[in-house]
């Protein structure tokens, strides 16, 4: 039962830097590199269930299919119109085939619950403990969850769009498709890190569920997943461009069927890029700030 | 002095004023009752929580900082806790630490070998993490946990729920490679049997607060003032009158076991030898948990009685 002594004390201040590691940023890459291959081994043992999930994706779109088919045919008889808000039948369906593949680049499904969960129960220790960045540990499991989604959904996916052609009138533009996949992309980011927070949030909360029922129904309704965006008047329509959630499935399609061109595209690409940074800023601050007030849950 | 040094004041309700310094090297056990502090304090020395107020320091690191300078100096085992990834083989796991720590190929080679074969668990690194036992599990842990050759480990009940055979093992494991590498290990545990294998030194942590800082047999020097007297007497009689030497604990013909104090063992003895007609006798030590327990209930007493004020 020593008090400390300020000599000793300098003594293994400086012991302690001798031993530093120094990581070269090579090194850095490499070991983010085995984390992003651990990963998709990790989720390889779940590949057939990705296989089932991505059937089941598809099986709303029949509804959808009939649901819009008796829409333009009522709005034809009354007002001898073939478009509503602005798109014709084909483009709505070939809409709501984009916007699954916005969705499979945006949805993170578990990731905030996860984070929540490993809070509450602890688990959480093992980023803190160890010389590993927490949140890009996750963006990278999340990367190689992703990356073998892809790979298991992409048949499916080709297969649905094959015999869907005929609702699509040709590829886009080259600079259109860029934008488009530049767009996607981003809609990566957006929904990582804005559901990163959200799970983090249970540094507070430690139970995040009916956070994310809500954001789940906003999600479903203003990031244009149920209904293209553009469709809704007034307050709504304006309320509703003004928060990122379009970016998650709506902007990336909308960009692909070319509703959105030149000076407009430049600048919702610009936009999309500034929820990006400001997500990625808010879930540090988040984690900062989170990390600061855990008391290390569960043993 | 290469030391490890730390020394912290809490002015919480789990730890309340903690105040040691541990060298290097050494193997030390907290002990204490669920809800002493004992975990808490690991948690605080590995930087997983933030305390209030307080310093202290883990070779000249102070652990919520968490600095990756400190992160790669030490490691954390948590019995009841995962590290490993569920789903994949453990030689995935370590192959990823080996990345995180930043561990030279060859060392990394080395030391996975001699940490497999210590624990003889070669033929369960292909196996998913999943489908070991807790016992495999654990070993495991521990392998990934020295992968990185740290200088600093904390074992938070580290043989939780394992069985005799396991328990064994894992603390001769410890045991042998604490010697060898001159490690210092800070330990928890409820289980009186690891301690007494492998620490020299005992803290006994209760309400927040050091009660005993010493070497396990201290511990009953200090805290039992008896000791038991066990007498087996000839026939299926007993003499009468037996109480007036300390208390019966028991009573079942031909044995007596008696709770004397220890002042007045000799005299008792002499008087019990004098009297009657004795078969067998021996003297021990109250059992070590009984002390701790005892010792336990008396703090806790004390704590309502007299509310500790804080320390800053």
């Amino acid at each position: 039962m020593t008090s400390m002594e300020p000599n000793g004390y300098r003594a293994l201040e400086a012991d302690s830097h001798a031993v530093a590691v120094v990581v070269t940023p090579l090194q850095a890459l490499w070991t983010w590199w085995i984390i992003l291959r651990t990963s998709i081994e990790e989720r390889l043992v779940y590949r057939g269930d990705f296989a089932l999930g991505t059937l089941m994706r598809f099986l709303p779109l029949v509804t959808q299919v009939f649901l819009w088919g008796a829409i333009y045919d009522a709005v034809y008889a009354s007002t001898g119109k073939l478009t509503v808000a602005g798109y014709t039948y084909e483009e709505m369906i070939a809409y709501y085939l984009l916007t699954q593949i916005s969705r499979a680049f945006s949805s993170m499904p578990g990731l905030a619950s996860s984070i929540a969960l490993q809070i509450r129960n602890g688990e959480i220790k093992k980023f803190l403990v160890q010389p590993v960045d927490l949140v890009g540990f996750l963006l990278l499991s999340r990367v190689a969850h992703k990356l073998v989604y892809y790979v298991v959904a992409v048949g499916p996916f080709a297969l649905v769009f094959f015999f869907c052609r005929g609702y699509f009138s040709g590829w886009p533009e080259p600079h259109i498709l860029l934008a488009f996949v530049a767009s996607l992309v981003m809609s990566f980011l957006i929904g990582f890190f804005l559901e990163a927070t959200m799970g983090m949030l249970g540094f507070w909360f430690l139970e995040v569920s009916s956070l994310l029922f809500v954001y789940m129904l906003f999600t479903f309704f203003f990031s244009g997943h149920m209904f293209p965006i553009d469709m809704l008047p007034g307050f709504w329509g304006t309320l509703v461009r003004g928060i990122p959630l379009q970016y998650l499935a709506y902007f990336p399609a909308a960009v692909f069927l070319g509703k959105i061109q030149g000076d407009a595209l430049a600048w919702g690409l610009a936009i999309q890029l500034a929820w990006v940074v400001f997500f990625i800023i808010l879930s540090r601050v988040t984690f900062h700030l989170g990390v600061k007030r855990y008391s290390g849950y569960g043993g | 002095m290469r030391g490890l040094f730390h020394r912290t004041y809490k002015d919480v309700e789990a730890v309340r004023g903690i105040d040691l310094r541990v060298e290097s090297g050494e193997f030390v056990a907290f002990l204490g009752p669920n809800g002493a502090g004992k975990t808490t304090t690991l948690k605080l020395l590995s930087g997983v929580i933030n305390p209030t107020g307080g310093t202290a320091r883990v070779m000249g690191h102070v652990p919520w900082r968490r600095e990756n300078a400190y992160r790669r100096r030490f490691a954390l085992v948590m019995g009841q806790k995962n590290q490993l990834w569920w789903d994949l083989p453990a030689q995935e796991s370590f192959r990823l630490h080996q990345q995180i720590y930043c561990i030279p190929p060859g060392q990394f080679e080395r030391r996975r070998d001699e940490l497999v074969e210590l624990l003889q668990v070669s033929q369960l690194l292909g196996q998913p993490v999943r489908e070991l036992s807790l016992g495999e599990r654990m070993k495991m842990e521990l392998i990934a946990a020295l992968l990185h050759s740290p200088e600093v480990l904390f074992l938070d009940e580290p043989t939780i729920g394992l069985d005799v055979v396991a328990q064994h093992n894992i603390q001769s494991f410890l045991r042998h490679y604490q010697q060898e590498r001159k490690m210092t290990v800070l330990l928890t545990s409820h289980y009186m049997k690891d301690v007494a294998a492998l620490c020299r030194r005992v803290v006994i942590i209760a309400h927040g607060q050091i009660m005993y800082d010493g070497s396990l047999s201290g511990i009953i020097d200090r805290f039992s003032g008896h000791k038991i007297i066990t007498l087996v007497f000839p026939g299926d009689t007993l003499p009468h009158g037996l109480s007036r030497y300390g208390q019966v604990l028991e009573e079942q013909a031909p044995k007596v076991k008696l709770r004397v104090d220890r002042n007045g063992i000799a005299d008792a003895l002499a008087a019990i030898l004098a009297q009657n007609t004795v078969e067998d006798v021996s003297v021990e030590d109250p059992p070590l948990e009984e002390v701790i327990a005892e010792m336990f209930s008396l703090a806790s007493e004390q704590a309502e009685a007299e509310p500790v004020k804080s320390q800053a």
